[in-house]
């Protein structure tokens, strides 16, 4: 990278030439840190990934470039499925998730106050304090045969003998919005916070119902904060491994489930880099899709900090 | 919807009913798994048998609980060295990174925030993989070219830190770059005005300033390792973190010692919880 281009600010009292020397000294010190950093665990192993999915075995230890992992992946109709529906399920899930959160985050944002609204914020992110492993173990002692809602559901007399409600796509979707939840309320209170209430008063007062003003005023407003929850909550869902295989048992047919298998059980590492690049491109493409569809940009909405 | 626009009763009943009922679907998970920690019986479910503290402090098959489970004695403290190397690696490189952003202007600047920033978008399995195959590759290198058995890139505790750190380190940049960025740098060339170095004035004036953004970046870095699981899986060797030998007993199914372990680990960060609320007190009271 190139020296400072503003050499401006610090070194003031120094002579000039030293200050330019130690502001050039000073950047290449902050710079190093940051480039080892992506170029030693980002940028180079990702690259090593793309070459290796590119890799061909004719035989021991023999290689050629070629695009067969890539093509066995997309010839067997089990791993196209299976790509097609964790897509599927993560972009559910995601809507789920904000349908959900949504009347939360605007009551947190607009109808709470004072000490109520600092408490029900708090109480949002405290089960994201604890592990998603615990969460999700939660989920199955309510769901398992032996777990509480079988047994409620029998002693309520509603069903016969114990009943398994793990292993089925919709523990697997229960368990995917409980855990993104925080990421969807998180950003849209803070989008919702900015929101005038004189805004939402005038449309009232202009003959809007409730509705008129959530489509016309609410929602537009809020809509830098849907795409980044939705964004994130997507991306957290599709790169989710624990919870579908956990809720969702040998069924649950994940696509990072895929990944593993072949990475860490066949060992078989250039076919499992295939699949975990056409992972990341596919999750890449959704978000830049939703980012062009809703006009924004993604240090705009991750970066913000 | 506004208090100050009056609603029909239902309505206003309705909506704070569910408010509610979604702050209860929060809390049963984690109850249920809080309660049965303290049941006395082999399995995590009912009928209720009685309160036991056994899962924590019992020390006899078949009752043994977490202080006397070795495997998960042993993957709490690895969880630990992780953690704590990942948090001091982090804000590490976030800080430098930060003021790397903040204060310097340099070609490809764009270029380089985007890839700063994309650790975020690589989903965490996808970022495990491509470093257990760097490093394995380097490894088996070294060890064709020139005999050297490189432990170190072999799966196991070191990589796990590692590729913990690659995404935890962008948001630890964030946070200390959000408070950088409001700092008065008009404070720092007072330092200098009156005979500091540069580098004292940033010792002495701006981390100061940076503390509470230091400290809660770290509380969060070291919260997001413990807790990690997806890169962690791609890279564990025989030494396993908390968080796999956790999952490796829950797909066999155990006794309550994991609703023990939870309970511990929901303590554990409520504490970590209450470290931060003070430090960021603390700060506000300095900034004023």
């Amino acid at each position: 990278m190139n020296a400072p281009l503003n050499p401006a600010a610090s070194g003031a009292s120094a002579p000039r030439e030293e200050g330019a020397a130690a502001r050039r000294l000073s950047f290449i010190l902050v710079f190093a840190p940051f480039a080892l950093w992506i170029a030693l665990v980002i940028l180079v192993p990702q690259l090593n990934l793309f070459f290796l999915s590119l890799r061909e075995k004719v035989g021991p230890q023999v290689y050629v470039l070629g695009p067969r992992n890539y093509t066995e992946l997309f010839g067997e109709s089990v791993y196209v499925l299976t790509l097609v529906r964790t897509v599927v399920m993560s972009l559910l899930a995601t809507f789920a998730t904000l349908i959900i959160g949504f009347p939360i985050a605007y009551y947190i944002a607009k109808i709470a106050r004072g000490r109520a609204r600092t408490l029900l914020f708090m109480s949002c992110l405290l089960p994201f304090w604890v592990s998603e492993l615990v969460r999700v173990f939660g989920w199955m002692l309510i769901l398992r045969e032996t777990g509480l809602l079988s047994r409620l559901l029998q002693g309520l007399g509603l069903v016969d003998g114990p009943v398994e409600l793990l292993y089925n796509d919709v523990a697997v979707m229960v368990g995917l919005i409980y855990t993104s939840m925080l990421f969807m309320v998180v950003p849209l209170v803070s989008t919702l916070d900015s929101l005038d209430d004189a805004l939402v008063e005038a449309g009232y007062d202009l003959g809007g119902n409730g509705l008129v003003v959530l489509w016309e005023i609410v929602i537009p407003h809020a809509k830098p904060g849907i795409v980044a929850g939705a964004i994130i909550v997507f991306m957290l869902n599709l790169g989710n491994y624990l919870t579908p295989t956990l809720l969702g048992g040998k069924n649950s047919q994940w696509f990072t489930a895929q990944i593993y298998s072949q990475f860490i059980t066949r060992f078989n590492w250039e076919s499992g880099s295939a699949f975990g690049f056409v992972l990341l491109v596919t999750s890449s493409l959704i978000v830049w899709l939703a980012l062009r569809a809703s006009g924004q940009t993604l240090s705009g909405t991750i970066g913000k900090g | 919807m506004l208090p100050s626009i009056p609603a029909p009763r239902f309505v206003t009943f309705a909506y704070r009913a569910y408010v509610a009922l979604f702050f209860v679907y929060l809390a049963v998970p984690l109850v249920v798994v809080a309660v049965f920690a303290f049941n006395d019986s082999l399995y995590p479910s009912l009928p209720w048998k009685g309160f036991t503290l056994d899962w924590f402090f019992g020390a006899s098959a078949p009752k043994i609980g977490l202080f006397h489970d070795r495997a998960i004695l042993r993957g709490l403290v690895n969880s630990l060295l992780v953690a704590f190397a990942t948090t001091a690696a982090s804000v590490l490189v976030g800080t430098t990174t930060a003021f790397l952003f903040e204060r310097y202007d340099f070609r490809f600047k764009g270029l380089c925030y985007m890839l700063m920033l994309a650790p975020l978008v690589i989903p965490g399995v996808i970022l495990g993989i491509s470093i257990l195959a760097f490093s394995s590759q380097i490894a088996n290198a070294a060890d064709d070219a020139f005999g050297i058995e490189l432990n170190a890139l072999r799966p196991g505790l070191l990589l796990v830190a590692l590729g913990q750190f690659s995404f935890i380190a962008t948001i630890a940049t964030l946070v200390i770059s959000s408070r950088l960025r409001k700092f008065d740098r008009s404070l720092e060339e007072a330092a200098l005005n009156l005979g500091a170095s540069p580098f004292m004035a940033i010792v002495t004036v701006t981390l100061p300033y940076l503390a509470p953004a230091l400290i809660g970046s770290a509380l969060v870095a070291f919260l997001m390792s413990f807790e990690n699981f997806n890169t962690t899986l791609m890279l564990v060797g025989s030494d396993a973190p908390l968080t796999i030998t956790m999952f490796d007993r829950m797909k066999q199914g155990s006794t309550p010692v994991l609703n023990a372990v939870s309970v511990f680990l929901m303590l554990g960060s409520a504490l970590l919880g209450l470290v931060s609320v003070m430090a960021q007190r603390g700060g506000r009271g300095a900034a004023e």
